[in-house]
C-alpha cells in the first residue's frame, strides 16, 4: 500500500529517468547525448531551460568530460547525475574506475546499447558488462517504472556516508528507452524528501584535523592522488570492503521506498518469479525478464514447474539469493543480452554459474546468447528454452553448455 | 623508511592523504643537481619565478636565491632559462 499520493503518466524509459532526476534535486548533471540515452539530455535540458529545476547543467564535449565533471563536482558535495550508452560509456571507461576508486557517489543511467563494430544503435548489455569490475554498484531495471523508482533510489545508496560508491541504473534501449509505459510518479516534495540531503563521513586531513569528506577551501583535503606499491592494494580492499556493506543499504532504500509508493522489485536484489517448487528455471537481466514472465505462466498453466530469476543489481552480486532459489533446481538456463569473445559463455552465465559450482545440488546450467544488436527475443525462443531445460532436467545430462539463441545459421 | 605502513582497515577513505605533501621528499629522485655560480647571478628571480617545484626560494635577510634540495627534482628549467648561465646542472655525488 502505498502512503504518499501519485500520479499517471504516460512515460518512455529515458522520459521516466529524467523524470526522476528532476525530482531528485540533483545540484550537476554533465551529459553527452547519445542514442538511446538521448531524450533523458533533451528532457533534463528542458527542465534547466524552464527554470523547472535548480541544477547546473555542464554541457561537455564527450562523456570523458561528462563522467569527470560529476565525479570532481560529487567530491565537493554535490549531488550530480550523468547519463550514457554504449561508445559513450566506454569513452568513460576511464574515468569511471576513477570515480568509484575516489569514492565519488554520482549516479548514471545507462541505456544499454550494442558497441561498434559493426555499428549499432540498439539494445544489448556489451556497454554495462564492460564497467562490471570497475566498483560501480549496478542496478538493472526490468522496465521504465523501475528506471524511474531506481534512479530515485539510486541517489540514497550511492550517497549513504558509510557507502559513497557510485550506481549505475540499466535500462534497455529502445525496449524501454523509446517505449511508451504508464509511469506512477510521487510529488516533487516527497521524492525530494526521500532523497534528503547529502551526508559525509570525517576524515584526517593533513593536519591531523577531522574534517568532512568533501572538498572545502576551508578544509582543504587532498583527493585522488598517487598510491605506489606501498598503498594501492590497501584502497582497492577497503573498496572492496565498501560496496561489501551495500546489499544493507540497498534493502533499507528499497523497503523505505515500498512503505512509499507501495512498489518493490523482489527483494531489492532479485526478483524471483514462481521460483518456489520450480524444477527448471531461467536467469536474466532487464526487461527480456517481462516477456519470460509471460512464458513462465504459459508454462505453469500446462503443469510445467518452470520459474525466472531476475538479477535486479548485478552489483555487488546477490550471491545468497541465487544460492536461495537454486538450491533445488534440476537446470538452469542463463540467458545473456552480451557475449565474452572466445570466452566460455556470456558473463551473466559466468557469474550464476560460478556461484552455483559450491552448492551440494550442482546443478545444470547453461547459457544462451541472445539478442545482440536488438535483435528481438520472441516468446518461441523462450519456450524452446524452457524445452531443451525439460530435457536437460529428465536426461541429467546436458548436450551443449552454450548456444546462441535466435541467430541465422 | 622503518614506519610502520597502516592495513586496510586504517587507511584513509579513497586514499585522502593524511601527510602534508611536503612530508614527501621529491628531492630524492634527482639525478642532476643545479649549482649556481654567484659572481654570474644578477639575481633577476627568473629560476624562482618558472621552477616547476617551487623550489628556488628567495631569501629575504640574505637578498639572494637558495635552493630547496629537499624539493628540487633536478629537471634543469633553472639552468636553460638562466639568461647570464650562472646555473649549471651536476651529477649528484660528482663534485
Amino acid at each position: 500500500m502505498a502512503t504518499v499520493q501519485q500520479k499517471t503518466l504516460p512515460l518512455n524509459g529515458d522520459e521516466a529517468v529524467a523524470y526522476a532526476a528532476k525530482q531528485s534535486d540533483v545540484d550537476v548533471v554533465a551529459a553527452y547525448p547519445i542514442t538511446p540515452q538521448t531524450i533523458i539530455v533533451e528532457k533534463f535540458s528542458e527542465y534547466v531551460n524552464n527554470g523547472e529545476v535548480d541544477t547546473e547543467f555542464v554541457c561537455v564535449e564527450s562523456e570523458h568530460s561528462a563522467i569527470a565533471a560529476c565525479l570532481t563536482a560529487a567530491l565537493t558535495g554535490a549531488r550530480t547525475f550523468t547519463a550514457t550508452a554504449s561508445a559513450g560509456l566506454a569513452l568513460m571507461h576511464e574515468m569511471v574506475y576513477v570515480t568509484a576508486g575516489c569514492r565519488a557517489p554520482v549516479v548514471m543511467a545507462v541505456t544499454n546499447r550494442a558497441l561498434s563494430a559493426p555499428i549499432n544503435i540498439h539494445c544489448d548489455h556489451s556497454d554495462a558488462m564492460a564497467e562490471r569490475d570497475s566498483g560501480w554498484i549496478q542496478i538493472w531495471a526490468e522496465n521504465s517504472q523501475e528506471a524511474y523508482d531506481s534512479v530515485i533510489q539510486a541517489f540514497r545508496i550511492a550517497e549513504h556516508p558509510d557507502l559513497l560508491t557510485p550506481v549505475m541504473v540499466n535500462l534497455d534501449g529502445f525496449f524501454l528507452s523509446h517505449t511508451l509505459e504508464n509511469v506512477k510518479v510521487s510529488r516533487d516534495d516527497d521524492v525530494k524528501k526521500f532523497v534528503g540531503t547529502r551526508k559525509f563521513p570525517s576524515v584526517i586531513d593533513a593536519e591531523g584535523k577531522r574534517v568532512p569528506f568533501k572538498l572545502d577551501p576551508d578544509n582543504p583535503l587532498t583527493m585522488g592522488p598517487l598510491d605506489l606499491p606501498d598503498y594501492y592494494f590497501e584502497h582497492k580492499r577497503q573498496q572492496e570492503e565498501a560496496i561489501r556493506f551495500a546489499p544493507k543499504i540497498i534493502k533499507e532504500v528499497h523497503d523505505e521506498y515500498a512503505r512509499l509508493t507501495g512498489r518493490r522489485y523482489g527483494n531489492g536484489f532479485v526478483d524471483a518469479y514462481r521460483l518456489e517448487d520450480a524444477e527448471i528455471a531461467t536467469v536474466c537481466l532487464g526487461s527480456a525478464a517481462g516477456t519470460t514472465k509471460t512464458v513462465v505462466d504459459q508454462l505453469r498453466a500446462k503443469g510445467i514447474r518452470a520459474g525466472v530469476l531476475r538479477i535486479r543489481t548485478l552489483r555487488p552480486l546477490p550471491v545468497e539469493d541465487i544460492v536461495k532459489n537454486f538450491g533445488n533446481m534440476k537446470a538452469i538456463a542463463v540467458m545473456d543480452r552480451s557475449n565474452s569473445v572466445g570466452g566460455h559463455g556470456g558473463p551473466l552465465f559466468h557469474e550464476i554459474r560460478h556461484v552455483l559450482y559450491d552448492t551440494q545440488a550442482h546443478p545444470n546450467v547453461v547459457n544462451y546468447i541472445y539478442g545482440l544488436g536488438g535483435r528481438d527475443m520472441p516468446q518461441s525462443i523462450i519456450l524452446q528454452i524452457y524445452k531443451d531445460l525439460q530435457e536437460i532436467a529428465t536426461a541429467g545430462k546436458v548436450k551443449k553448455v552454450v548456444q546462441f539463441a535466435g541467430v541465422r545459421e | 623508511m622503518s614506519q610502520q605502513l597502516k592495513g586496510w582497515k586504517d587507511v584513509s577513505i579513497a586514499g585522502v592523504c593524511w601527510k602534508p605533501a611536503t612530508d614527501y621528499h621529491t628531492g630524492d629522485w634527482r639525478t642532476f643537481k643545479p649549482s649556481r655560480d654567484s659572481e654570474k647571478c644578477t639575481k633577476c628571480l627568473l629560476c624562482h619565478m618558472i621552477c616547476p617545484d617551487a623550489a628556488i626560494k628567495w631569501n629575504k635577510e640574505a637578498q639572494d636565491i637558495e635552493f630547496d634540495y629537499d624539493f628540487c627534482k633536478g629537471c634543469g628549467i633553472c639552468a636553460n632559462e638562466c639568461p647570464v648561465k650562472a646555473i649549471v646542472m651536476v651529477q649528484e655525488g660528482g663534485e
